[in-house]
């Protein structure tokens, strides 16, 4: 290679790596954030971990806590002190059932409907794909007042339904499994037909094990979508903490009596993320086979 | 057993007419072959044998039963499809189990897991696997069982196809241009497969097919279709020799018959170029279509009023035969003419020659592409 290639590549390099640096700060600094103490945090001093020097925190105290029992190094407070003040497990929890939930019905309502739309000849096909190509416009903001209407004169204010059942049709599932079924051939559906499969059959047995990728990324989609959701279960959710998603647990942490402490709640933070960062790690290599999926078609 | 009877057949897509009143009789055990040229109609008319189509009008009759209303999974038929379509995602014997589950099994043990808990799903599941292994040893596949259809070469898949099909003992075989994604020596070699797999299975066989060498080769009977009509149906032997039309003459048959343009005097008498056929056609004083085959051409050395001349203007060599392609004098035709490797193996690119018939066969044809035929011998 010769020494002008390297400087094109360097370039090249220190470009991504300025763009690297500016997505990772965040994440760096609530890890950072969320392992030191306040004055720490307060005087940006103590670099990555800070001193961990054992202390008594004082906002534990005020709670109601000994003093004895508030006296601990910073990182082991942030974390102790943020699952005693919210029910952390609690909220991840509820995060499961509803992201899981939300992906589980999306994929029974969406897998028969793009079958339909991609093999089935039937009168107004066109008419109905344009309607969900129609539907990808809609914004979310603008129809969640009529939603919430909706559902409150259906008495579903403060459940699980309320988070869940808005978002059960998918009109970015229909449209992604739809092109994904356009590419499977005519011929394996006909053989299965001929094999003695129904049209249900054939959805499930055939088309969706050869659409797990487009699933895949597909799932991801939703499931990060809907567990980082703030907007919506901020609407629903008017009381019950029972029902706080992680997104909405994390408000626990926000101002209020003792004052901004962000050791626990960025520890918090830390928390409601991780999962979805491991589920991305391990799903990565599809994620971006699926976002290369939706853009090609 | 496995009649098929098609009654007045027609199809159209949007306005666009595919077939044309199609009557076809297949009798139980037959090798049917319906060829002709792509675009004809012979894959839709299987189609609708099968069920993967609506006819427009007309009546599909499988065994002297009506199955117009009759879905694609219940009329007990077995398709071979051009690109196989296996199941990608099974292994070949899943491939080959899922058409018995899906007779076999009834919903409920279908079922994942709870399904297993039907007493009878073991014995079911037990004959499914006899079946399955003697289907893989008929068709030399036992030691693929394990594999996925990505991991098989194209002569594999064609087998595991034709074992899917094989498996559950239909009614008959529909298979549509099942060997044309093979390569040209293993095309070859399956034709006699499938032959001898007719001739042991003594299913109905309805084959469709481009080429019509196939055709000629594995089918008891041939329905030459072009343009969304049947044209003939009969044994290829009757195909090749008698063609009820112009069109089947110069779709039948490799290299292509000769047209020669030729004419019946006031008494009927047939000549062309040169040539007197010194026979006399049914219809008199008009033009007329002379078809001879290559085979029926031979080049000579004479020079007389039963020859005709003109310039090679390419020499395929096949080894056992050498077809010339002929620029006759007038200029009106490209011919092909055969000759044998030992007597014209001087002839080269551009030389002239002197063609004569080598026997009495030739087929008229009127201006409308009707056969008409001699009236003396």
């Amino acid at each position: 290679m010769e020494a002008k290639q390297y400087i094109g590549e360097g370039w090249k390099h220190a470009i991504l790596i300025i763009g690297a640096i500016v997505v990772m700060l965040p994440f760096y600094m609530m890890v950072s954030m969320s392992l030191k103490s306040q004055q720490e945090i307060q005087s940006i001093s103590g670099g990555l971990i800070g001193a961990q020097e054992t202390q008594t925190f004082p906002v534990c105290v005020k709670t109601g806590y000994s003093e004895e029992t508030c006296t601990m190094k910073p990182y082991q407070y942030n974390y102790w002190f943020a699952f005693e003040k919210a029910p952390i497990p609690r909220y991840l929890m509820n995060g499961v059932i509803v992201t899981l939930s939300i992906f589980i019905i999306q994929v029974l309502v969406a897998l028969p409907c793009a079958y339909a739309l991609a093999k089935l000849r039937f009168y107004g096909r066109e008419f109905v794909f344009s309607m969900v190509l129609f539907c990808l416009l809609i914004p979310v903001h603008g129809i969640a007042l009529p939603l919430y209407v909706m559902l409150a004169q259906a008495g579903l204010v403060d459940t699980y339904s309320a988070l869940i059942l808005p978002w059960t049709i998918s009109v970015f599932g229909i449209f992604l499994m739809r092109q994904f079924f356009m590419t499977v051939p005519d011929e394996l559906i006909d053989a299965a037909r001929m094999d003695g499969m129904g049209e249900y059959a054939i959805v499930w047995k055939v088309m969706l094990p050869t659409a797990i990728p487009a699933l895949l990324a597909f799932a991801i989609f939703s499931v990060v979508a809907h567990w980082n959701d703030y907007f919506w279960p901020r609407m629903v959710i008017t009381g019950n903490r029972d029902l706080f998603t992680p997104p909405l647990g994390i408000r626990e942490f926000r101002g209020g009596i003792d004052s901004d402490e962000f050791g626990p709640m960025m520890a918090s933070i830390v928390t409601v993320t991780v999962p979805l960062i491991v589920a991305f790690i391990i799903a990565q290599k599809r994620f971006i086979e699926g976002i290369t999926l939706t853009g090609m078609k | 057993m496995g009649t098929i009877s098609l009654k007045n057949i027609s199809k159209s897509f949007g306005p666009t007419q595919v077939l044309n009143n199609l009557n076809v009789d297949i009798n139980d055990g037959e090798f049917l072959t319906l060829v002709g040229p792509s675009g004809c109609g012979k894959s839709t008319l299987l189609r609708i044998i099968a069920g993967l189509e609506q006819q427009t009008s007309g009546d599909v009759l499988i065994d002297n039963k009506n199955v117009n209303k009759v879905r694609a999974s219940k009329r007990d038929l077995a398709m071979v499809f051009q690109s196989y379509a296996l199941y990608p995602h099974l292994t070949v014997r899943r491939n080959l189990e899922t058409p018995l589950r899906l007779r076999d099994y009834n919903a409920f043990e279908r079922l994942p897991l709870i399904g297993n808990f039907s007493p009878s799903k073991k014995e079911k599941t037990e004959s499914i696997n006899q079946l399955v292994n003697k289907t893989s040893e008929t068709l030399k596949i036992s030691e693929l069982l394990d594999r996925k259809p990505g991991q098989l070469s194209g002569g594999q898949r064609q087998r595991v196809a034709l074992g899917r099909a094989m498996v559950r003992e239909p009614v008959a075989f529909l298979m549509d241009e099942p060997l044309s994604n093979l390569d040209a020596a293993l095309r070859v070699h399956m034709r006699s497969e499938l032959s001898e797999l007719h001739n042991s299975l003594k299913t109905t066989f309805v084959y469709v097919t481009h080429d019509q060498a196939e055709a000629l080769t594995m089918s008891s009977r041939m329905a030459v279709m072009i343009d969304g009509n049947l044209l003939q149906l009969d044994t290829p032997q009757e195909v090749y020799d008698n063609p009820s039309s112009l069109s089947v003459a110069q779709f039948v048959g490799s290299p292509k018959i000769n047209i020669f343009k030729g004419t019946a005097d006031s008494g009927g008498t047939v000549s062309f170029l040169n040539v007197n056929l010194k026979r006399k056609s049914s219809e008199s004083n008009t033009d007329l279509h002379i078809g001879i085959r290559p085979e029926h051409l031979e080049i000579t050395n004479e020079s007389n009023e039963n020859t005709f001349s003109g310039t090679v203007a390419y020499r395929e060599n096949l080894g056992s035969d050498i077809f010339f392609h002929v620029n006759i004098e007038d200029g009106s035709n490209k011919i092909i003419v055969r000759g044998l490797p030992q007597f014209t193996h001087q002839i080269s690119n551009g030389s002239s020659v002197n063609i004569k018939r080598v026997s009495d066969k030739a087929l008229l044809f009127n201006q409308a592409g009707m056969r008409v035929q001699f009236t003396n011998a």
